[in-house]
């Protein structure tokens, strides 16, 4: 069965850092969502959750590229996670939740997986 | 067929050295090794003995692990004392039993020699040979002020060493007229007294002991021939090596005259069954009192016991390249010019305090030895030239004078013969190493794990690196400085292109002389060199994707994603008052709070969106920014100081909270730590910091580029007994300096080791401004001094840069779901992954 997903805005323009990221909450749990204005897209969400500490840390990561591949790096303990795909550069095992993400007007909007039990407390 | 029975006896580093030839050889299979060795510890370096001072274990210090042993199945006696061999029966017996042996190897070394002087059975005698004497001299020197070397030999100039580093006024007393009789001549001699007397040791000459009894201020009284006195509280004789040869000479085997077991060229003694390595034996009269002679016996001795008839010891090179007391000393061959006809080439100048001394032969086409005082530099190429006879250049003199009057270039690695000796401890010579790399080494590390290269005395380490980096330049391979893949350049480099071009963003700088979009590594870098240069607020807008999370948000991370803040205690002074707010902030946000190694409060626990509040509190009652987060100036440690304390000799707090205000704030390659003694006992323990101040009654002395931590090391006496103001201006230039040329993460003791000319180059830089830059460096400091803000005041007070602390930006309310709590021993802590599971 597919799973519905929603495309929830999270957030404004002005609430992004360019060259970094903030955190969101969503339905599927923190995400964080990177604005690098340089880049073509310009926007990208990875989850906010590092596999490796467990810990909400990644949005507070340092963003920049790597053999041309957008990353960022974990503030803990260092990994580079690629924001297209969620690869964790230093460990092909580990990979993270990437999500679409678009801008609507002055609004972010995320495509998120909808679970029936959080619509339904939302 | 079964094995035969190797005993050795001594488990010094020749002896050891044996066993790794041994069990890397066919031999191996052939033996059953048992080894007994005297002390209660493992092989160690004694050549970096004076190590142990500055901090190293025995573990830094071991040549070897038990383990090791285990492994190659050597049978490890330790503590276990060989008392007697009998050669009839082909036995050793030791405190604990008898053993049988077929081959027996004495790696016996020496034992310090004692002048026969009345007193010397005083208990503050010792010696300085093994850990235990140095444990024994530690002791001694608790709580007393002087200490006296008897000795001003190699060994006898290092246990000076060790005894200032102790912390006492080291004295020492030697028979010749000049120290380092051996290696240096009269001039050289002279510059070496003149430079180690500058670093707070009293030389003494021309003195011999006739007794030493009970003293009136200290311990001890020794008496001169000349019927002057010196009153000191330990004595280290350190006169001399003996070898220790008595079991084979009680086993009736042929001894030298003056001691020493002779052996043959394989190391054999006058029984076929029996050899000698190392400090113990005599071999064409000589004994060797260095570790390479040593290794180069017991490798000789290996490829005999396996059967290789052509394995010989013919003689050693005795140059020696040291550095005592941080003075460079150097001796090369026939450095004494005993050769008939040879000719000297000298060069002293006293005012750089460098003393140069070539001996040439008659032709002047060879080198026959050197001398060399105050600067090693031109030891390397002088070394290869004598080892490996090359002809001298037309001018010979230019090797030895300064490059600006238009020296030769120096003996680059090209002109080196594939035979020539890189390392000599262990043998290497230039083709082995391109051999290595052409094996598929590829840097440095990787060169000298596959030869063993520089891993004996590290005397070699700067030549190795020159020939490993010409080969591999050779074949095309680049030896790549650059900080990361957005940029060609190191951390001092980009730091001239910011200055210079007047760069005030990362875009214009990447744009400009770099690709793509730069990453975790020179992102931060470029911050610090931003801030240095313009001393912007590190939340303003272009630089805030630059920094570290720490940076960012002025706090440091912990695991669970929460943050710890440690506000500013300069000194280490706080009012009750203050103390009171700090609990009270804690208690409010149930933080958990610890007091740090540098004086200060450290508050765990707050989340992102606390950070703010909590600081405005924290602002409210006074309170700035502790940068415990930033690659910054950290706490400058301070004793109480001649205040309270009685034996205080000058106001250590407030020159410690002067030092903290002036250079809070300042942005450096990596955390930069301080701390101000009140006198000579060093309770604020300033030696193991950055930059350490410890007061005399004149004033104060200031010591370098020390650090504690993973590698600890000894901060360098950089000059004494400065005023306030001198104080602060070598200071102003020794961090600005550093903060404008060292690398990425290189914390000052590393850039001062990895400074050309290292600590004498940077006393000229900062003492003598040798490069003119001194107004220009304290400028720079001023302008920053001037510039400063306590950047949490300025987050605080300003509603864009507090939205910055959102933990999520969508929803201000919700809290991090996974930080998850206990309590242990009354205070919050965060679940740990093995609880929680």
């Amino acid at each position: 069965m597919k799973a519905r997903t929603s495309w929830d805005v999270v957030c404004k323009v002005e609430d992004l850092v360019p060259e970094s990221g903030v955190a969101v909450w969503t339905e599927d749990g923190p995400v964080a969502v990177f604005y690098l204005p340089h880049r073509l897209p310009a926007l990208f969400a990875v989850s906010h959750t590092d596999p490796f500490s467990g810990s909400n840390v990644l949005a507070r990561g340092i963003t920049g590229d790597i053999k041309g591949e957008p990353v960022v790096a974990s503030p803990l303990y260092k990994q580079h996670f690629s924001l297209v795909t969620g690869q964790c550069l230093e460990d092909e095992d580990v990979k993270i939740e990437t999500y679409p993400v678009l801008l609507d007007g002055d609004q972010i909007r995320l495509e998120v997986p909808v679970t029936h039990s959080e619509t339904a407390a939302a | 067929m079964s094995k035969q029975t190797l005993i050795v006896i001594g488990n010094g580093m020749v002896g050891h050295h044996f066993l790794e030839q041994l069990t890397g050889s066919a031999a191996a299979d052939r033996f059953d090794i048992k080894v007994f060795g005297e002390e209660k510890l493992l092989a160690y370096d004694r050549v970096h003995l004076s190590e142990y001072f500055g901090g190293s274990t025995h573990a830094d210090l071991a040549m070897g692990t038990a383990d090791w042993y285990a492994e190659n199945n050597i049978d490890l006696h330790l503590n276990e004392q060989v008392t007697a061999i009998d050669r009839d029966q082909k036995t050793v017996t030791t405190s604990e039993g008898s053993y049988g042996y077929d081959e027996l190897v004495l790696a016996t070394g020496s034992y310090p020699f004692v002048p026969p002087i009345k007193g010397n059975e005083h208990p503050h005698c010792l010696v300085y040979r093994t850990l235990e004497d140095l444990d024994s001299i530690r002791a001694s020197a608790q709580g007393v002020k002087t200490g006296v070397v008897v000795g001003g030999g190699l060994l006898g100039l290092e246990a000076a060493n060790a005894l200032k580093s102790l912390g006492l006024d080291a004295h020492v007393v030697e028979f010749a007229p000049r120290l380092m009789p051996v290696q240096l001549d009269t001039d050289g001699g002279a510059l070496l007294r003149h430079k180690i007397e500058e670093l707070g040791v009293q030389v003494h000459t021309e003195k011999a002991t006739t007794e030493i009894v009970e003293g009136e201020d200290c311990r001890l009284r020794m008496n001169f021939s000349d019927d002057s006195h010196l009153e000191t509280d330990l004595i280290v004789f350190s006169a001399g090596i003996r070898p220790q040869d008595t079991l084979a000479r009680d086993s009736g085997l042929d001894i030298g005259e003056r001691g020493g077991i002779v052996i043959n060229d394989q190391c054999t003694t006058s029984d076929p069954h029996i050899h000698a390595i190392g400090e113990c034996a005599l071999w064409g009269g000589k004994i060797f009192g260095l570790v390479a002679p040593g290794y180069t016996m017991a490798r000789t001795l290996a490829s005999a016991l396996n059967g290789d008839s052509e394995a010989a010891f013919t003689g050693a090179d005795m140059s020696t390249k040291l550095k005592l007391l941080g003075v460079d000393v150097g001796s090369i061959g026939d450095a004494h010019g005993q050769t008939p006809g040879a000719r000297n080439i000298r060069f002293n100048d006293e005012q750089a305090g460098h003393y140069r001394r070539m001996v040439v032969s008659e032709d002047g086409k060879t080198l026959l030895g050197a001398i060399l005082v105050g600067d090693n530099g031109p030891y390397d190429t002088l070394l290869q030239y004598a080892l490996n006879g090359i002809t001298l250049p037309d001018n010979p003199e230019t090797l030895i004078l300064p490059e600006s009057e238009g020296g030769a270039p120096a003996l680059g690695p090209d002109a080196l013969p594939e035979t020539a000796s890189i390392c000599s401890c262990h043998n290497v010579t230039k083709g082995d190493i391109c051999g290595a790399i052409d094996a598929g080494c590829s840097d440095l590390g990787s060169v000298k794990g596959e030869t063993k290269a520089s891993t004996g005395c590290g005397g070699c380490a700067a030549l190795l690196k020159n020939v490993v980096d010409s080969e591999l330049e050779k074949r095309g391979v680049e030896v790549s400085k650059d900080i990361c893949e957005h940029f060609p350049y190191s951390r001092q480099e980009l730091f001239h292109l910011v200055k210079v071009n007047g760069i005030r963003t990362f875009q214009t700088l990447i744009q400009e002389h770099g690709k793509g979009h730069g990453c975790d590594i020179c992102k931060p870098a470029v911050a610090s060199i931003l801030a240095t240069c313009w001393n912007e607020h590190i939340l303003a807008t272009d630089h805030v994707p630059l920094q570290d999370t720490n940076d960012t948000f002025m706090a440091n991370m912990q695991k669970n994603g929460t943050y710890s803040i440690v506000p500013r205690v300069p000194g280490g002074e706080i009012t009750p008052d203050k103390l009171i707010v700090l609990g009270e902030v804690a208690k409010e946000y149930n933080l958990y709070t610890k007091i740090t190694g540098g004086q200060r409060v450290d508050l765990f626990g707050a989340t992102l969106s606390e950070l703010p509040e909590i600081w405005e509190k924290l602002i409210a009652a006074g309170f700035e920014t502790g940068h415990a987060y930033g690659k910054s100036l950290r706490t400058v440690k301070s004793c109480v100081g001649s205040t309270w304390c009685r034996y205080g000799v000058q106001d250590s707090v407030g020159m410690a909270i002067f030092l903290e205000d002036r250079y809070k704030g300042l942005r450096s390659p990596h955390k930069i730590k301080m701390a101000v003694s009140g006198c000579t006992r060093e309770c604020a323990e300033a030696q193991s910091k950055d930059i350490g101040v410890i007061a005399t009654e004149n004033g104060w002395n200031l010591y370098v580029c020390g650090n504690g931590g993973m590698r600890p090391r000894h901060a360098d006496l950089f000059a004494t007994d400065l005023s306030d103001e001198e104080l602060v201006r070598t200071i102003d230039r020794v961090l600005m300096f550093y903060v404008r040329t060292a690398d990425r993460l290189q914390r000052t003791s590393v850039w001062m080791e990895n400074l050309e000319g290292g600590l004498e180059y940077l006393k000229e830089v900062a003492l003598e401004d040798s490069l003119g830059i001194g107004k220009e460096l304290e400028e720079h400091m001023e302008s920053i001094v001037g510039t400063y803000q306590c950047e949490w005041k300025t987050a605080v007070e300003d509603p864009e840069k507090r939205k910055r602390f959102r933990e999520f930006v969508n929803a201000p309310e919700k809290k991090d779901p996974v930080q998850q709590w206990t309590t242990e021993r009354d205070q919050r802590r965060p679940v740990l992954e093995t609880e929680s599971a």
